[in-house]
C-alpha cells in the first residue's frame, strides 16, 4: 500500500493547504506535527533546502513547497481536480497561485504586525493586490468556478487566517465596502464543509496573534 | 487574430523571455517576436500584464499568459505531441518544478545582486557565497537528474534546463563584469558541461543572446537601473 506522510504546523496555512489537497482526493496519510521552534531531524532531512513545512512524503520520496505539492497531489491521485483541464485555466490558476503567495500575503501579513509609516505602506501595498483579486473572483462562487480549486485552497490565508489577524489588530483593510466580492467568497469559502475541516480553531490561531501583540509591545 | 496566432512580447536580454522561446522552438512552434524594451513599455504589453507590467508575455489566439515558467508549462501542455517539456513520472514533475522555483526565488535574486554591486565589494562578495551555494545544490540536482546524460532533463533539453539555461549567458557576462568566478570547472565541473550541450542545442542556439552583446548592453542596464534608483 502506497505509504504517505506529512510534515505541518496545525497554524500554518501552508500546511492546511497540503491537507485540503489530500482530503480532497480521499488519499489516506500519518500527520506529523512539527514544533517549528524545535524543527525534527526528519524533516530537516526531507527538506534541507528550506527546513519549513510542509512537506508530503510519498512512498519515502519528499516533496516540498506547498504549491507544487498540490500540483503533485493533483496528478498522483484521482479524484476531484485540484487544477482546471484546460491549459489556459491551468495557467490562470497558477498565476493567480502564485499572485496570493508573493504579492497577497507578504503585505497582508506585515501590515497586521508593523506600525506607523510601514503599515500604513504595507496596507497600500496589500489594498493594491487585493483589488486584482477582487476582479478576478467577480460573479463567481470560488475562483475554480463552481468548485473549489488550487486558487481557492492557496487563498485559504485571505479567507480565514487575515480575517482572524485583522480584527485583533484592528486593521480594517478587507472590508466589505472595499472589497464586496472577496468577503463574499470569503464567506461561502469558510462555510463550505470541506474548508471547515481543514482550518485551525478560531480561539487558538487568536491566542498566537494576541501573543504577538504583547510580544511586540514588552519592554526591551 | 487567428485562434492559433502566436506571439511572444519581450526583449532579447531577458532572460525569462528566452525561456518562453526555447520552449517553443523544442515544440517548433511559429510565433511573432514583438521585441519590447525595457525602458518604455508598449501599450499592448501593459493591457495584458496589468498586474506586472512584465515581460515576458505571451499571447496565444488573443490570449496573454504571464510569468515564464507558467508560460512555458503552457506550452509544454498545449503542443503535447511535440517533445515533453516536463517529465512524465509526478514525482519527477514536482522535482523539476521545485528547483525551478529555487533558481527564480532563491538563486537569481543572489546573481543579480552581483550585477549590481558595482563597485561594493562587500555586497558583491555576500552575493556571491549565497549564488555559489545555489550552484552547488543545482550541480548536485544536475547529477541526480541527468543519470549521466546531456542535460537535467536526460538525453534532451527539460523544463529545469530552460529554467536554468535562461540565465546562461548573463551569467557568462556577469563573470565578464564583475570579475568572479560562477560556473567553472573546479566548483561545478557537471554545470559547465551542461552549459555548452545547453548553449549548442538547436531549441537554444539561435535565440541565445551574443555574449558581447549582452555585455554592453549591461552596463547600460545597471547604470539605468541605478539611475531609477530600482535596485
Amino acid at each position: 500500500m502506497a505509504e504517505v506522510k506529512m510534515f505541518g504546523a496545525w497554524g500554518s496555512p501552508f500546511s492546511k493547504r497540503v491537507e485540503m489537497g489530500l482530503k480532497l482526493k480521499g488519499v489516506e496519510y500519518e500527520y506529523i506535527e512539527e514544533d517549528l521552534n524545535n524543527k525534527s531531524s526528519l524533516l530537516l532531512n526531507y527538506n534541507p533546502v528550506h527546513k519549513k513545512v510542509p512537506v508530503l512524503v510519498h512512498n519515502g520520496k519528499p516533496i516540498a513547497e506547498s504549491l507544487i505539492i498540490l500540483e503533485y497531489i493533483d496528478e498522483a491521485w484521482e479524484g476531484p481536480d485540484i487544477l482546471p483541464k484546460d491549459p489556459y485555466e491551468r495557467a490562470n490558476a497558477r498565476f493567480w497561485a502564485k499572485f496570493i503567495d508573493e504579492k497577497c500575503m507578504p503585505p497582508m501579513w506585515k501590515a497586521c504586525w508593523s506600525i506607523g509609516e510601514e503599515r500604513a505602506k504595507a496596507k497600500e501595498e496589500a489594498s493594491e493586490a487585493l483589488k486584482f483579486l477582487e476582479n478576478e473572483i467577480n460573479g463567481q462562487k470560488f475562483f475554480g468556478g463552481d468548485t473549489i480549486g488550487l486558487v481557492d485552497i492557496a487563498a485559504n490565508f485571505i479567507g480565514y487566517w487575515f480575517r482572524i489577524a485583522e480584527e485583533i489588530v484592528g486593521l480594517e483593510l478587507m472590508t466589505q465596502d472595499k472589497y464586496p466580492n472577496l468577503c463574499k467568497w470569503a464567506e461561502e469559502y469558510c462555510k463550505c464543509s470541506f474548508v471547515k475541516e481543514n482550518l485551525p480553531p478560531k480561539d487558538k490561531l487568536a491566542d498566537i496573534f494576541k501573543g504577538i501583540i504583547q510580544a511586540q509591545s514588552a519592554p526591551k | 487574430m487567428a485562434a492559433d496566432e502566436v506571439k511572444v512580447l519581450g526583449s532579447w536580454s531577458s532572460p525569462f523571455v528566452l525561456r518562453a522561446r526555447i520552449a517553443l522552438n523544442i515544440k517548433c512552434v511559429e510565433y511573432e517576436f514583438l521585441e519590447e524594451t525595457f525602458v518604455s513599455k508598449s501599450d499592448l504589453l501593459l493591457k495584458s500584464n496589468p498586474v506586472y507590467k512584465k515581460f515576458p508575455v505571451f499571447i496565444h489566439g488573443g490570449r496573454p499568459i504571464c510569468e515564464s515558467l507558467i508560460i512555458v508549462q503552457y506550452v509544454d501542455e498545449v503542443w503535447a505531441s511535440g517533445p515533453a517539456i516536463l517529465p512524465s513520472d509526478p514525482y519527477d514533475r514536482a522535482n523539476a518544478r521545485f528547483w525551478a522555483t529555487y533558481i527564480d526565488d532563491k538563486w537569481h535574486p543572489s546573481v543579480r545582486a552581483i550585477l549590481m554591486a558595482d563597485g561594493e565589494e562587500a555586497k558583491k562578495a555576500a552575493a556571491l557565497e549565497e549564488a555559489n551555494k545555489g550552484l552547488a545544490l543545482l550541480e548536485d540536482t544536475f547529477r541526480k537528474c541527468s543519470k549521466g546524460q546531456k542535460f537535467f532533463g536526460g538525453d534532451k533539453i527539460g523544463y529545469l534546463d530552460i529554467a536554468l539555461g535562461g540565465f546562461l549567458v548573463w551569467v557568462r557576462v556577469i563573470q565578464i563584469l564583475r570579475n568572479v568566478s560562477l560556473i567553472d570547472e573546479s566548483k561545478t565541473p557537471n554545470l559547465l558541461k551542461w552549459a555548452q550541450h545547453f548553449s549548442d542545442d538547436a531549441a537554444v542556439k539561435d535565440v541565445l543572446p551574443e555574449t558581447q552583446r549582452l555585455l554592453e548592453f549591461a552596463k547600460f542596464y545597471v547604470a539605468k537601473v541605478k539611475a531609477t534608483g530600482n535596485n
